[in-house]
This record gives C-alpha cells, structure tokens and sequence, in this order.
C-alpha cells in the first residue's frame, strides 16, 4: 500500500502541495482528480522521486520514498506514465518497450513481457519498428502505458492519460487500465477528465489548489453535487 | 602524372587531418547531445593527452606509453565531468559553461606550469611515424592510418550507439532528462560513459595528430579543438554523422586552399565557415529543427 502523509511540496516561493494525506491499497484503481495546477502532477513528480519535498512522508509498504532516487523508486515497484505520454520520439516502438525495461537484466523474460505488451496493444506490435515520434496520440499513449508496463511494476500511475485523445480512444485506454488492473497492478490514476476517471475509480480524491477537499468512492463523488458542477461539466440552474 | 604526384599529398593530408578532426569534433557533439554544453575543456584534454604522452615515452616503450595515454585521458575526461560539471546539473546552463571554460584554463595553467612553458617534443611513435611512398609522393604511414582508423571508430561507436544497451540509454537522456529518470536510467552514468568515449577518442586523434607535429605546448589543444567544434557546428552539433562529415570536409579544404598557395588563409577558411554556418543554418548539415542552441 502507498501510503502519504502531510505532504508538502513548494517550488521556490510557489506552495504547489499544501499537506495532502491520501492512500492508495494494494489492487485497486485510486483517482486523483483536479483542475488544471491544482497539484496533481505535483504529487506524482514526488512519488517517483523527480521533485523534493518539503515535509511530510512517502511510504510504500511501510518504507519510505522519500529522498530516493528515481530509479530506486521504479525498483520498489512504481512505474509513472508521465503527462504528455513522453515517448523517446528518435527510439523505435520496441527500442522504447527495452527502455522500460531498463533496470532488468532477464532477457528471457523481458521477451515474454513485450509479448504480454503486444497482447494487450496489437497496434505495437504492428508498428515495432517504427520511430515512437510518428505515431498518432493514441498510439503514443499506448506505447507509453506498455512502456511504463515493461519495468512489471506493482503499481502504476497514470498522469491524465486521456489529455488530448478523441473519445473513442480514451474508451479504449480506460479499458485497457481496467484490464491492467485486473492482472494485479496498483493504480493510481489522474485525471481532468473527472467522469471517466470517477467510473473507474474504486477511491477518488479530489485536489483543489494543492489541498484534497474530498474523497470517497468513484460512484459516491460521481453522485456528489458540488462535483457534478465543477468536475463534470453540468452547469448550476 | 606530374599533378598527381605533387597535389595527392594535400589531398592525403587532408583526409588524414579531417580524420584526427573527426575525433576530437566526436566529443563535442556528443557531450552536447546529451548535456547541451559545449564542453569548452574539451581540446584542452586534447592537448593534455599530447604531453602525457611526452612524459610517458621518455620513461617506458610504446607498448605500455600509447595505453597508458589512453587510459590517463579517459581518467581525466570522467574526472572533469564529476568534478565541474556534475554538481551544477541543476544549475543554470550559463553556469556549466564558465565553469567549462575555468577548466580549460586549468588544464593549460596546469600544463604550462609542468612544461614551463617550452614546447615539448612529441615522440616519433616506430612504424606510424615511418615514411611511405604513394603514387611517387612521399608522407608518413600515420597519413595513411588515420582515417582507416578514424572510419573503424566512428563504425565501432554507431553500433554502440544503435545496437547496445548503454547506446539506447544515451538516445533516450539525449532527448529527455526527465523521462529517462522515469525509466531508471542512472543518468550520471550516461553522462560519465560519454566522457569517457569523448576523451578516449580525442587521445586516440592525439597520437594521430602529434605525429605529424612538432611539439606540444600548452595552448596547442586551441586551433584542432576549434577546427573540430567547427565541424561539430558545420555536421549539426548533436549529430554523430554530421561531426564526421563536418571534419572531414574542413580537413580536405583546409589543405586544398593550402595546395592553391594560400596558406595564410586556411584556418581563416573555417571560421569564415564557422560564421557563413551559424548565419544561414544554424543547425547544420543534420542538426534537429528543434533543439534550443546556445
Ligand atoms: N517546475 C515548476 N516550477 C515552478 N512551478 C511549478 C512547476 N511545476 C508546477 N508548478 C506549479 O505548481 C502548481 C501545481 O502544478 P501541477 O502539479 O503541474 O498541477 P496539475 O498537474 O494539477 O495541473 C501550479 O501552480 C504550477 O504552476
Ligand atoms: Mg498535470
């Protein structure tokens, strides 16, 4: 379980986390949702180790991250698929699943785990030897989540993986993190796109300006007044 | 006939020049691929490894000084990485670079304090040093060598870079610091591994290059390292290829206009190059459109 504590957060003068708490259990799907700077890529820059903290604590199975470095963090078993899918645009399709792959040295099963990724993306596969840079956004977001897949993490966290897809295609994406899911991976989702994310999500966590004002299950937050007006577009009357 | 015999050594000369040019230019590219810094100690380095192996020949044979020279050079590149460069990676650009040129100042400082300022004598290195008759012309066999070598390098570095693990981790830090971290990438051992094959390859130019040179003073890393930035600028910096091509086009230049009689005019050739590029394209032969230049 990813447990944070009080965590705090400030770029020079800019308080971007004003102590949030939140958890996320083994196997299930948490959605971290928010507006735009409200501190959502904020909290996963911490997690995975990219951005220091100020105060607070970290924990993953009762040890703390914080202060690790990244690569430490990704061996814990936490594998972030950045905003912006930030596929390597000059590496192959395949060249960028090895890169996920990077701090594992089991070729044998590095093989069966592109395989797995093929499985769960054909479109991949079709297009391995393509450079990452001309894919179509979808494909993109795909070769990232497959990508993020290949290190075999326990827990993945998703930064707005719907930003900039057409509908249908975050259809798809959404379906494919249930799936990931289903297989056993943690996940921990963020999302704008409150009303795919809240139907997904088992726990939901709302972040205002770097403090959580809500939390509480998907259905329960999808229900809740105040969030259908400002998350899910429906307009007061 | 006549022509031929007395034009091929320039032309020789010229290949052989672009080809010790290549491999000084082949760490400026690649260090600024990845750290988009121009790693202004970088000749000096160069020069460095001419005077060791000045002080190595005189006290131990060739078999042991030429690795000896590579493996100090190697050494020295790495520790200039970890110790001016390396602690200021979240410094502001403008800040890697003064402290690239306090280095290159040190380097020379060091080494005029060493030599006392005298041109040192480079030694003949046995065979490379011999000389050879080509179609009735008369140069050293290291005219010969040096881009057989040159070429057998720069295949050896691609697969490196296309082909290996460490190769597909410089690509990745080279386009995304951030992403890479993601990845688990050690960064820092990306970057120590580029500096080691920089100054790998600026030793092997150095015994290239000094061969058919007379002595090594402490600023004489100043004119082949800007001739090889040039070719580094002239490729499109960041480009491996373009570096090759960059340097071997100013070497073969550089020596035709010296073949024309205008001598005086050769090194004022490559930085009128130098200019003309960064005019009209900045990126040069095969520089990304994107990338944010210094
Ligand atoms: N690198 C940075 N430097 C300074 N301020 C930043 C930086 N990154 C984010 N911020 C600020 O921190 C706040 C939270 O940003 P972010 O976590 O990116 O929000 P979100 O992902 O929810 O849109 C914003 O006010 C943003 O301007
Ligand atoms: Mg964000």
């Amino acid at each position: 379980m990813l447990k944070i504590e009080n965590l705090e957060v400030a770029y020079g003068g800019i308080q971007a986390l004003r102590g949030i708490s939140l958890e996320v259990p083994d196997g299930k799907i948490v959605t971290l949702i928010g507006a735009n700077g409200a501190g959502k890529s904020t909290t996963l820059r911490t997690i995975s180790g990219l951005v220091k903290a100020k105060s607070g604590s970290v924990q993953y199975d009762g040890k703390e991250l914080l202060g690790l470095p990244s690569n430490k963090i990704l061996e814990a078993g936490i594998a972030q698929i950045p905003e912006g899918r930030r596929v390597f645009p000059n590496l192959t399709v395949l060249e960028n699943l090895k890169v996920g792959a990077y701090l594992r040295s089991d070729k044998a099963e590095i093989e069966k785990d592109i395989k797995w990724v093929y499985e769960l993306f054909p479109r991949l596969e079709e297009r391995h030897w393509q450079l990452a840079g001309t894919l179509s956004g979808g494909e993109q977001q795909m070769l990232a989540v497959g990508r993020g897949l290949m290190s075999r993490p326990k827990m993945m966290m998703l930064d707005e993986p719907s930003l900039g897809l057409a509908p249908l295609v975050v259809q798809d994406i959404f379906s494919i993190i249930r799936e990931i899911n289903r297989q056993g991976v943690t996940i921990l989702l963020v999302e704008q796109n409150a009303n795919m994310a809240l139907k997904t999500a088992d726990t939901a966590y709302v972040l205002e300006t770097g403090v959580i004002t809500k939390s509480g299950t998907g259905l329960e937050l999808l229900n809740d007044e105040s969030i259908k007006e400002a998350y899910l577009g429906k307009t007061r009357t | 006939m006549q022509w031929i015999t007395n034009n091929l050594p320039y032309l020789l000369a010229g290949i052989s020049v672009g080809g010790q040019y290549a491999l000084i230019a082949i760490g400026y590219t690649m260090v600024y691929g990845i750290l988009r810094l121009i790693n202004f100690a970088h000749g000096d380095i160069f020069m460095a490894a001419g005077l060791i192996m000045v002080y190595a020949s005189a006290s131990m044979p060739f078999y042991l000084s030429i690795p000896l020279v590579l493996v100090l050079t190697v050494l020295l590149g790495f520790a200039v990485e970890r110790v001016a460069y390396k602690p200021l990676r979240q410094a502001p650009r403008m800040s890697v670079m003064i402290s690239a040129i306090g280095v290159s100042y040190l380097i020379q400082n060091v080494a005029l304090y060493v030599t006392g300022g005298l041109s040192q004598q480079y030694p003949n290195i046995p065979w490379l040093s011999d000389t050879v008759v080509v179609f009735g012309a008369m140069t050293k066999r290291v005219t010969l060598i040096t881009p057989v070598l040159t070429l057998i390098l720069i295949v050896l570095l691609v697969l490196l870079i296309n082909r290996t693990k460490i190769g597909m981790g410089m690509r990745a830090v080279s386009k995304d610091f951030e992403t890479s971290l993601l990845m688990g990438i050690k960064i820092d051992n990306v970057i120590s591994v580029t500096f080691i094959i920089g100054s790998f390859l600026a030793a092997v130019g150095s015994l290239l290059f000094f061969t058919n040179y007379t002595g090594v003073t402490p600023t004489v890393g100043a004119m082949p390292g800007l001739k090889a930035f040039v070719a580094a600028v002239f490729g499109g910096i960041g480009s491996v290829p373009g570096a090759v091509i960059g340097a071997f086009i100013i070497g073969i230049c550089e020596n035709i206009i010296k073949a024309l009689g205008w001598t005086t005019f050769s090194d004022a050739f490559t930085f009128a190059l130098l200019i003309l590029i960064l005019i009209f394209k900045p990126t040069g032969l095969f520089g990304e459109k994107t990338t944010d230049k210094v």
